[in-house]
C-alpha cells in the first residue's frame, strides 16, 4: 500500500492555507504532521479524509485516483480531536457502528465479536454499555480509536488524538496508540503540536508552516 | 423590602391575569354539574369538531415535523446563498396575525384567487373545508419544530455525523442513529407546540373553514358558535379540553426543564 | 486554480432538505402572502385611500392602536417585574409562577377570549366587583386593553429574561461602593444595559397586540366606530365579500408589523454596539 498527497491547494474566502502540499506514504508508515497553529494541517487532514474538498490536486491510494471518493468509501479510519463519539451510543455500540452500517458487513454476532476484541484491545472490557459522557478522557480517546480501527481502514488518520489529555495519560497512551497501529498494519497520519510525541511516535516527520511542508524527516534527522 | 414587595406584585399580576381566567374556565364549565358538563363535551356537533381538530392536527403534524427538521438542517448545516433569507421566511409567520394570515389564503387558494381559480375546473376546492384548515395550520405553526431544533443542531455541531461519515454511513443511516437522537427532545417539545397550536387556532382557521356546522368546525370554532347561541356551559366545556392541552404543554416543558437536556439559548 | 464547478456539500441531504424546506415555505409562506399582494397590486392609490380614509376603518385602527399601546405599557411595566423576579429571586412557587408566565401563550385565543368575558362581564368575579364601583370593563376599550395584555404578556417577559440573567452582578455591586443612590444605580446599572431587550420586548408585544383577534372579539362589544378592531373589520369586509377592502386593510396591518418587527431588529442592534462603547 502506497498513498499519495498530490499537490494540494486549497483557500477560504480568497486566503490560501493550503499551497500545493505533497507528501507519500509507504505501508504502515507513521507518519507526524507537525506545525505552528494555523499552518494547514487540520484542513490537510480533513481533505484526505474526504471532510472538505480540495481546490486542485489529487489523492491516489494504491494507484487509483481518490480525490473525488465520497468520505465513506474511503475507509480510512478518522480520530477527531473532540473524539466525536456518539454521545447516544453505548461505548459497544460506538466502536461497532461502522459494521453496523457497512452494506453487506458483518452479522450481528461477529460484530459482537469484533467489538469484545477491540474492548480487549484498548483494555476497557467492562465498560461496553457506558456512554460516552461516564468515561474519562484517556478511555474516550481509546474508544474513538478503537471505533476507527473496527472498520479496518486502509488509513489511519488522527487529529491532535491527544490534545485533550493531561501529559501523564499522554506519554502512556503514546505507546498504546503506536502497538495499536502496528498491529492492525495501516498507515497513519497524525497531527500534533507536540515535538516530542511526534518523536517518539513516527516514522517520519513532516512539519509544515503557513501552508506549506517544509521538511519530512526521520526523528532522528529533525531532532 | 423591594424583594417581597416585586414578588408580590408579580404574583398577584399573575393571578389575576392569568390564573383567575382559567379558574373561571372551570367554574362556568361545571356551573350546572357534572351532568350536564359531560352532557355538553358528548354532544354530537362538540364531538364533531373535536374529531375535525384532532384529524387537522393529525395532518398537520407529520408535514410540519418534516419540514421543521428539513429547514433546521439545512440552515444549521449548510452554507448557501439565500440561507438567511430562508430563516426569514419561516420566522415570518410569526409576524402575521391569524386574520391577515387566512385572508392570505383565501386571496390566493379560494375560488377567486389564482391557483384556487386554476384548481375549479379539476373540481379541486382547497378551501372552506379540511383542506384549508390544514393548510393555515401548517401556515401558523411554520416556525416551531424548527425553533426547537436548530438551536440543538448549532450546538452539538457537525462532528458526530462526520465521524459517522467516515465510518461509511449513507445520508439516512447518519439520520436516523446520530441526528435524531440528538435532536429528540427538541423534536418532542416542537411537536407539542405544534399539536397545541395547530388544535387552537382560532383567527385563521375562522377565515378558511367555512364553519359548517358538524362539519368545518374545529374545537375553537365550535366554542365560539356555542358561546353566541348562548350556549355558555357547552363553550365553557368545550373549552376545558383545550385548556387541559394547554396545562399538558406547559407540564411537559416543565419536564423537559426538568429532566431533558439544558436548552441552548 | 479553482474547481470548474462547485464541490458538493460533504454532508449528505443537502439537495433534500432545501427542497422540503422550499417547496412548503413557497406553498405556505410565499404564496399566500403574494395572493395577498396580487390582491393589493389590483388596487389602485385612489382605492386604497378610500378603503383607509373611511371613517369607520380609521376608527377601528384607532382602537386598534391606542389599545395595544396601553397594553404593551402595562406589559412593559409588569413584563419587566417579572423578568427580575423570575430570574433575580428563588422562592417557593418561583416554577409555578415561571410556568404561568406561558400559560397565555399556550392558551387558545378563544378559550382566552371567553374565560376574560368570563370574568370581566357583570356577571363575572372582577367584572362584578368593577360594576359596583360603577366601572366597565367588558363590551368597552379597556376590554380589548385587557384581552390584549392577557396574550402578549409572555412576550414581554421572555425577550426580557435573558438580558436580566446576563446583567454584570459585579457591576451592580460597583455602583454600591461607589455610593450611587438606589435611584441612579437602577437607572445606569439595570436599566441601560436592559434597554435592548425592554425595546424587543414591548415591541413584540404591541405587534402581537395589534394582530390579537380571537382573545379581543369576545370581550370587545364589537360595536362599529366604538369597539371595534381592524382585525375584525377584515373579517366583515370578507364576510361582504368585499376582498378589495379586506385586503387594504390586512395588508396595512402586516406593513405595519413587519416595519415594526424590522425597525426593533435594527434598533436593537444600534443601541447595543452603542451601548457597549459607551461601557
Ligand atoms: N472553514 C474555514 N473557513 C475559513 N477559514 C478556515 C476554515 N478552516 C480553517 N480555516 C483557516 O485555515 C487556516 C488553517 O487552519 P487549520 O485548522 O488547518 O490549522 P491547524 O494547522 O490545524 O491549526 P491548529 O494547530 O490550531 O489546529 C487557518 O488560518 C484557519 O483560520
Ligand atoms: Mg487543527
Amino acid at each position: 500500500m502506497t498513498f499519495e498527497i498530490r499537490d494540494i491547494h486549497k483557500s477560504f474566502a480568497g486566503t490560501e492555507v493550503l499551497k500545493g502540499v505533497s507528501l507519500s506514504l509507504e505501508k504502515g508508515e507513521f507518519i507526524a504532521l507537525l506545525g505552528p497553529s494555523g499552518s494547514g494541517k487540520t484542513t490537510l487532514l480533513n481533505i484526505v479524509a474526504g471532510l472538505a474538498h480540495a481546490d486542485s490536486g489529487s489523492l491516489v491510494f494504491d494507484g487509483e485516483d481518490i480525490t473525488r471518493q465520497p468520505a465513506g468509501q474511503r475507509h480510512f479510519g478518522m480520530v477527531f480531536q473532540s473524539y466525536a463519539l456518539f454521545r447516544h451510543m453505548t461505548v459497544a455500540q460506538n466502536i461497532g457502528f461502522g459494521l453496523k452500517v457497512m452494506k453487506g458487513g458483518p452479522s450481528r454476532a461477529e460484530i459482537d465479536r469484533r467489538v469484545a476484541e477491540l474492548l480487549e484491545m484498548i483494555e476497557l472490557p467492562g465498560l461496553a454499555d457506558r456512554f460516552p459522557a461516564q468515561l474519562s478522557g484517556g478511555q474516550r480517546q481509546r474508544v474513538a480509536m478503537a471505533r476507527a480501527l473496527a472498520i479496518r481502514p486502509r488509513l489511519l488518520l488522527m487529529d491532535e488524538p491527544f490534545s485533550a489529555l493531561d501529559a501523564q495519560v499522554r506519554v502512556s497512551l503514546r505507546s498504546e496508540v503506536r502497538a495499536l497501529q502496528r498491529r492492525a498494519g495501516v498507515g497513519a497520519i497524525m497531527v500534533t503540536h507536540d515535538r516530542a510525541e511526534a518523536d517518539a511516535l513516527a516514522d517520519r516527520i513532516a512539519i509544515m508552516d503557513q501552508g506549506r511542508i517544509v521538511t519530512i524527516e526521520t526523528p532522528e534527522q529533525v531532532a | 423590602m423591594a424583594r417581597i414587595l416585586l414578588i408580590l406584585l408579580a404574583t398577584l399580576f399573575l393571578a389575576l391575569m392569568v390564573v383567575l381566567p382559567v379558574v373561571a374556565i372551570f367554574h362556568r364549565a361545571f356551573a350546572e354539574g357534572w351532568g350536564t358538563y359531560l352532557a355538553s363535551i358528548l354532544d354530537p356537533e362538540t364531538l364533531a369538531a373535536i374529531r375535525l381538530t384532532v384529524i387537522a392536527a393529525l395532518i398537520v403534524l407529520p408535514l410540519n415535523i418534516v419540514f421543521g427538521v428539513a429547514s433546521a438542517w439545512v440552515i444549521a448545516r449548510y452554507r448557501f446563498p439565500g440561507r438567511r433569507a430562508l430563516l426569514v421566511l419561516v420566522e415570518l409567520p410569526f409576524a402575521v396575525s391569524p386574520i391577515v394570515a387566512g385572508l392570505c389564503f383565501l386571496l390566493i387558494y379560494g375560488a377567486y384567487g389564482p391557483v384556487g381559480a386554476a384548481l375549479e375546473p379539476f373540481g379541486v376546492q382547497l378551501m372552506f373545508n379540511l383542506t384549508g384548515i390544514v393548510l393555515v395550520s401548517l401556515f401558523v405553526t411554520c416556525p416551531f419544530v424548527m425553533r426547537e431544533i436548530l438551536p440543538v443542531l448549532m450546538v452539538t455541531g457537525e462532528d458526530e455525523e462526520k465521524a459517522a461519515l467516515t465510518l461509511g454511513a449513507n445520508g439516512w443511516q447518519i439520520f436516523r442513529h446520530v441526528v435524531l437522537p440528538n435532536i429528540s427532545w427538541g423534536l418532542a417539545y416542537g411537536t407539542v407546540l405544534t399539536m397545541a397550536r395547530a388544535m387552537g387556532e382560532f383567527g385563521a382557521v375562522s377565515v378558511v373553514s367555512g364553519a359548517i356546522r358538524g362539519q368545518t368546525m374545529t374545537l375553537p370554532l365550535q366554542i365560539e358558535l356555542l358561546y353566541n347561541d348562548y350556549n355558555a356551559t357547552g363553550a365553557f366545556a368545550a373549552a376545558t379540553v383545550l385548556t387541559g392541552l394547554a396545562l399538558v404543554t406547559l407540564a411537559l416543558r416543565g419536564l423537559l426543564e426538568r429532566f431533558g437536556p439544558r436548552r441552548a439559548h | 486554480m479553482r474547481a470548474a464547478r462547485p464541490a458538493p456539500h460533504i454532508l449528505p441531504g443537502f439537495s433534500l432538505s432545501l427542497g422540503i424546506s422550499v417547496l412548503f415555505l413557497c406553498l405556505i409562506v410565499l404564496l399566500p402572502i403574494s395572493g395577498l399582494l396580487w390582491q393589493l397590486g389590483g388596487l389602485g392609490w385612489s382605492d386604497y385611500l378610500q378603503v383607509m380614509g373611511s371613517e369607520r376603518v380609521l376608527t377601528a385602527l384607532r382602537v386598534t392602536v391606542t389599545a395595544a399601546a396601553a397594553a404593551t405599557l402595562v406589559n412593559g411595566v409588569f413584563g419587566l417585574i417579572l423578568a427580575w423576579v423570575l430570574s433575580r429571586y428563588r422562592f417557593a412557587g418561583r416554577g409555578v409562577l415561571d410556568a404561568l408566565v406561558d400559560l397565555p401563550f399556550a392558551l387558545p385565543t378563544a378559550v382566552a377570549g371567553i374565560a376574560l368575558v368570563a370574568l370581566y362581564d357583570k356577571s363575572g368575579w372582577v367584572g362584578g366587583l368593577l360594576d359596583h364601583l360603577g366601572l366597565q370593563v367588558a363590551y368597552t376599550w379597556w376590554g380589548i386593553v385587557i384581552a390584549m395584555i392577557f396574550t402578549s404578556i409572555p412576550f414581554a417577559v421572555r425577550a426580557i429574561q435573558p438580558a436580566i440573567e446576563e446583567l454584570d452582578a459585579a457591576e451592580e455591586a460597583a455602583a454600591l461602593t461607589l455610593g450611587a443612590s438606589p435611584s441612579q444605580r437602577f437607572r445606569l446599572v439595570i436599566l441601560r444595559p436592559l434597554l435592548p431587550s425592554i425595546l424587543t420586548g414591548v415591541g413584540l408585544s404591541f405587534v402581537r397586540s395589534l394582530g390579537e383577534f380571537g382573545a379581543v372579539i369576545f370581550i370587545a362589544g364589537n360595536l362599529p366606530y366604538k369597539t371595534e378592531i381592524a382585525s375584525l373589520l377584515i373579517l366583515i369586509r370578507l364576510d361582504e365579500f368585499d376582498y378589495p377592502a379586506a385586503a387594504a386593510i390586512a395588508g396595512t396591518l402586516m406593513a405595519a408589523s413587519l416595519l415594526l418587527l424590522a425597525a426593533i431588529n435594527i434598533a436593537q442592534t444600534r443601541l447595543q454596539a452603542y451601548l457597549r462603547t459607551e461601557a
